[in-house]
């Protein structure tokens, strides 16, 4: 059962059809999806979401999809982690990791805003998708393509590194390498998105890519036994995971399925690439493009789609946003892999240093439940730590050698064997 | 053809009558469909239309007034 009602324009409210497009042609306000929640009353329960699989789809009556879904059918529902050892460090009483760092298939939350994006294309019988993307946009939109007998166009700078394109292009995707400064590329990429007939992501099927956003959202919820937290920090890029983790929680409590708990969303960002935060701390209702220089090159969106509203939910929810240096990235990112075992991206850094930071200014109380949203793997961005992690010390293939080590090192344990 | 773009007016050109000085020096159709300036910064989002290499020339003539020029979906290359 689909209960879009159709898309509508954030600025003017004026509605249109539901088909691929994503600005208003009246006031070039972005269209968003809305619905007509009074169909689901009494039918979509709690009870109906559990007996389904373990995946983003279980709550797909809230997604702009008419039919089952095509694309990424096993995607999502990832682990919502309680973080007891981050707990000890940050001095506070009940923390989560929500970790899509292992996201299927391409191992961060894109999956989500991919899926949703291309099933809705295969819907509207588009052969071929697209997108513009440096990092984890790119590998989640040649990934899921392939797996859906897809054709599939990535658009990236031509300089991007060995490793990033290796991590779209072993789905067979077509990469096209733009020369040029970012403003060019960005442009060429808007009038490719408007000129050829593809359902390009992040454009023309927007509306319908970032509703996947949301299913973050439930999850978080669904995970803490059907209750929203009441704080949640989100990394910022475009803004728009910010404001869906926000409709997620509100459609939920219209719905009947969590409580009211006045949650307020917290943005973060990279120091050397944060114009929402900047906004946010300026109390300005308008962003101002920057040039991104920051090692967290997920986030890096120097004039983002979605600042705006994302700095207005952050506002009227009572949350603040923050950003954070380089360093304090990496210490963030060894800080979760050393006491939780997970080992997140650049982004993840941000989003735990910032919840860091926030926590000392008093900004998040110690003693209410704070949900971390980590977005992506570290496997991925594993130069931004190579120099931080200790090199292994070598010793001859010796047991004295050995010993001579643990006795320097541990000289207790060295004792005792 | 026609070519959707936001502007953004920082402190040193957010008063000057720049979209006016455009359509003195450029053969183009300027039509503003939203707007907001305030003192520091604005924001304003223009249809262009015209031939291709005008609209192209006048792009790159906002640019050198220090106006920046983004497509309407701005930035949609993500990581």
């Amino acid at each position: 059962m689909s209960i879009v009602r159709a898309l509508k324009c954030r600025e003017c409210g004026q509605e249109y059809p539901i088909e691929p497009n994503h600005v208003c042609e009246f006031c070039f306000g972005p269209l968003e999806i809305v619905y007509d929640y009074d169909q689901l009353e009494g039918v979509f329960t709690r009870e109906l979401v559990e007996s389904r699989p373990h995946t983003m789809w279980r709550y797909k009556e809230l997604l702009p999809i008419d039919g089952d879904p095509t694309v990424g059918v096993q995607n999502g529902f990832t682990p919502l982690i309680r973080a007891r050892n981050l707990e000890r460090v940050l001095g506070v009483s009940e923390l989560y990791i929500k970790n899509d760092s292992v996201c299927h298939p391409t191992l961060s939350f894109k999956d989500r805003v991919v899926s949703v994006a291309l099933s809705k294309a295969v819907e509207f019988g588009f052969k071929t998708v697209a997108c513009a993307s440096t990092g984890n946009l790119a590998g989640s939109v040649a990934a899921n393509a392939a797996a859906a007998g897809l054709e599939s166009y990535v658009f990236i700078p031509h300089d991007l590194e060995q490793g990033k394109v290796l991590g779209a292009g072993i789905f067979g995707t077509k990469i096209v390498g733009i020369d040029g400064a970012y403003d060019d590329v960005n442009r060429l990429c808007s009038e490719v998105a408007g000129k050829y007939g593809w359902a390009f992501v992040n454009v023309n099927v927007r509306p319908f890519y970032a509703e996947g956003s949301k299913t973050y959202g439930y999850e978080i919820m669904e995970q803490l036994g059907w209750r929203a937290p009441k704080h949640v920090v989100v990394p910022m890029a475009s803004g728009s995971l910010c404001t869906k983790i926000d409709k997620a929680i509100k459609e939920f409590i219209k719905l009947g399925l969590v409580e009211d708990e006045g949650t307020a969303i917290y943005g973060a960002q990279a120091t050397g690439c944060s114009p929402i935060a900047q906004a946010v701390k300026q109390g300005s209702d308008l962003i101002k493009p920057v040039q991104a220089d920051t090692i967290a090159k997920s986030l890096a969106i120097g004039n983002p789609a979605d600042g705006y509203y994302a700095s207005r939910v952050i506002r009227d929810s009572g949350g603040w946003a923050e950003d954070v240096s380089d360093e304090e990235v990496v210490d963030a990112i060894r800080l979760l892999a050393e006491t939780e075992g997970i080992f997140t991206e650049t982004a993840g850094g941000v989003t735990l240093g910032v919840t860091k930071k926030l926590i000392e200014q008093g900004r998040i109380p110690r003693d209410e439940s704070i949900v971390v949203c980590i977005t992506g793997n570290g496997l991925k961005t594993q130069e931004a730590v190579v120099d931080a992690i200790e090199k292994p010390k070598v010793i001859r293939p010796s047991i004295h050698d050995f010993d001579a080590m643990m006795a320097e090192e541990q000289p207790k344990a060295a004792a005792d064997a | 053809m026609k070519l959707r773009v936001y502007l953004t007016f920082h402190e040193d050109t957010v008063r000057q009558p720049i979209i006016w000085k455009l359509g003195k020096e450029f053969d183009v159709v300027t039509n503003i469909r939203t707007a907001e300036v305030k003192d520091h910064m604005g924001l304003v989002g223009l249809e262009l239309d015209g031939d291709d290499e005008v609209i192209e020339a006048a792009v790159a003539w906002l640019k050198a007034q220090g106006v920046h020029v983004d497509p309407i979906e701005q930035n949609i290359i993500e990581g």
